[in-house]
């Protein structure tokens, strides 16, 4: 087990640098960044200028070297727009994106996965009816739509939870609903396949012929080996709900990381946007190598490879 | 001798398919003493399977499943509840699968699922049933029976794990084991070894068993009594002695034919074949469902079958008297 998390971390560890030196070259596919900085009317004694200042003039992957050796002591440069360290700007707005994101695919689990058991457990009854319905509903309404529907009703009909804002947790019920919901249907149709597909196997028939209760073969026997698909894709919600919860943060007004991407992207704020492209995907780096060890944790086939 | 441990009358599994229902078992009897061996044998698709899951309570839910009489040690099973069943089951009836490979759990250790059943059923602590899985894997053959407890299913080969899975199911000393065709999916090379293991065991605990093989090698060897089943009918019980030496039904008989006899079977003559294909069982089924393959079928197979008892014990259905299509029946 150890020499698996070893192999892992290793493995992640490589993919974080190749993502590092990625999200850099993405400055220059853009288009000359001095150019873009110093505007539409600079002349181009000012662009030459500027490429000086901010060193564009340099090869590329010393700028890469320079980039990373103060990434990797927590120094992201400034940014342009808001001439502040682009780390604490980005650790500020991080703590509502994370706040957000666990809310919305814990809500997210703790509706799926139940609901999917359900369902495996009585194909085509109500109840996997409902269920369907449910996922079906969360998968083709948009998340700013729903978003609105909430506000309108919540806030403007009943006034029973505020429609904007980060001051109190009950700011934080309705983007969680909203960007919980979006991760649901995938979750809870995985689930339900699982389940369906595990139910039906020999070891489960063992299991009954050994006398387990129906509990002990659903949670203990069946939902351990249906749910190990379930984690990877849980993984990749949520990584997904700290990189691109942007709309969910610009109906609430919550201004996380997602908006803070959306207003630099449109600022041409480079070294912000190099940075939260980097600190997603670290996201994601880190949730795929927790999965991997959870999943191996699950699955003993798995520590062998 | 008192009342047998098993008894089975008119058992009945109906199938709910598509264009209706399919009669997958039909009118099945028989009666198993305390220690005695039944092998049933029939081709795949018989209702071999399917009968041996109905007396465990284990069918789907949508599968129905009748009988006049079905009694295990004085328990009615055909009103018995699914907590009933959940304390028999593992406890004193078990069950070993057809599929070494894919009836173990692959997420939980040997341990864990071996001891299990004990858990379950005694009122007995980790200790003591940790002693006993390691007992009951060297029983079975395994060594280094201690840290095999400790392994996952997927470290194991076919053949220790069809061990393990016969370990797991005499961890509470069943009175009654049901072998669904246990070394079928297992090398030639070991299938004889654990089916010896599996008798032994069996005559040592003095346990009842119902095997179910296609191998009349193995029944020849190991049976008490044989039942012969064919297309969701027994069409022939009784000892080993009688359904081997005198058999009656032409099913039977053409069975037999088809495997070779040292010192009978010349080299390179041919073995014999039964031709043609099980019958179709969905709607109803009448008359005797193996004459449309039957040399000595007549126009009163489609009716009514007789049973017939040329014997004490030995039962077959036929309309022929002696299995035979004899000068007057031919008329």
């Amino acid at each position: 087990m150890l020499n698996f998390i070893l192999k892992r971390l290793g493995l992640a560890v490589l993919v974080a640098f190749t993502v590092s030196f990625i999200s850099f070259s993405l400055m220059f596919l853009s288009g000359d960044p001095a150019a873009a900085l110093a505007g539409e009317t600079a002349s181009d004694q000012d662009v030459e200028a500027i490429r000086v200042l901010y060193g564009f003039d340099r090869p590329m992957l010393i700028q890469y070297w320079d980039w990373l050796s103060s990434a990797l002591v927590g120094d992201l440069g400034e940014s342009y727009y808001f001439k502040l360290p682009v780390a604490s700007l980005i650790a500020e707005r991080l703590q509502v994106t994370m706040l957000l994101g666990l809310c919305g695919i814990s809500f997210a689990l703790l509706t799926a996965v139940p609901l999917g058991v359900a369902a495996a457990i009585r194909p085509n009854s109500i109840i996997d009816r409902i269920a369907l319905f449910l996922s079906v509903a969360g998968q083709a309404m948009p998340s700013f739509w729903f978003g609105l529907i909430l506000i309108v009703v919540f806030s403007i009909q009943f006034g029973i939870l505020p429609p904007s804002g980060t001051s109190t947790w009950r700011h934080f019920i309705m983007p969680t609903i909203v960007l919980g919901y979006y991760a649901m249907p995938a979750i809870m149709r995985l689930t339900r396949a699982g389940m369906l597909e595990v139910l039906s196997s020999d070891y489960i028939r063992t299991a009954r012929a050994k006398g387990a209760s129906e509990f002990t073969v659903l949670f203990k026997h069946a939902l351990r080996n249906a749910i190990i698909p379930v984690v990877s894709l849980a993984a990749v919600q949520m990584g997904f709900m700290l990189g691109g919860s942007i709309v969910v943060e610009s109906i609430f007004a919550l201004h996380g990381a997602g908006y803070l991407a959306w207003e630099s992207i449109a600022r041409n704020d480079l070294p912000t946007v190099q940075a939260l492209i980097l600190v997603f995907s670290l996201f994601y780096i880190v949730f795929t190598f927790l999965s991997d060890v959870l999943n191996a944790w699950l699955d003993p086939r798995m520590r062998a490879g | 001798m008192n009342s047998p441990l098993l008894r089975v009358k008119d058992l009945t599994i109906d199938i709910p398919v598509g264009g209706g229902t399919l009669n997958a078992v039909r009118g099945i009897d028989f009666d198993l003493n305390r220690g005695e061996t039944l092998c049933i044998v029939g081709e795949s698709g018989s209702g071999k399977s399917l009968t041996s899951l109905a007396l465990m309570g284990l069918l789907g839910g949508r599968i129905k499943r009748t009988a006049t009489q079905m009694e295990f040690d004085g328990i009615d099973l055909t009103k018995a509840n699914n907590k009933t069943m959940r304390a028999l089951r593992g406890d004193r009836m078990a069950m070993i699968f057809q599929e070494p490979m894919t009836s173990l759990n692959p997420a939980f250790t040997i341990g864990n699922q071996l001891m299990e059943a004990l858990l379950l059923h005694r009122n007995v602590g980790k200790d003591a049933a940790r002693a006993r899985a390691v007992e009951l894997l060297e029983k079975v053959g395994i060594t280094a029976a201690e840290s095999r407890l400790s392994q996952y299913p997927h470290q194991l080969s076919g053949g220790l794990r069809q061990r393990v899975m016969i370990a797991m199911a005499l961890m509470c000393e069943p009175e009654l084991i049901i072998a669904d065709e246990p070394t079928t999916a297992l090398d030639v090379t070991i299938q004889a070894q654990i089916l010896r293991l599996l008798v032994d065991l069996g005559r040592e605990m003095n346990m009842a068993m119902i095997l179910i093989t296609h191998d009349l090698g193995v029944v020849a060897r190991v049976a008490d009594k044989v039942a012969v089943m064919y297309a969701g009918e027994l069409v022939e019980t009784g000892s080993a002695e009688q359904v081997f030496n005198a058999p009656m039904h032409p099913y039977t008989r053409g069975l037999l034919r088809c495997i070779p006899q040292p010192g009978k079977t010349e080299r390179g003559a041919r073995l014999g074949t039964i031709p043609g294909i099980v019958p179709n069982l969905v709607g109803g089924v009448t008359g005797c469902p193996f004459r449309t393959r039957c040399d000595h079928a007549v126009a009163a197979c489609r009716d009514a079958i007789p049973h017939r008892k040329p014997a004490e014990n030995h039962r077959f259905r036929c309309v022929h008297e002696t299995g035979h299509q004899t000068a007057e029946t031919a008329v």
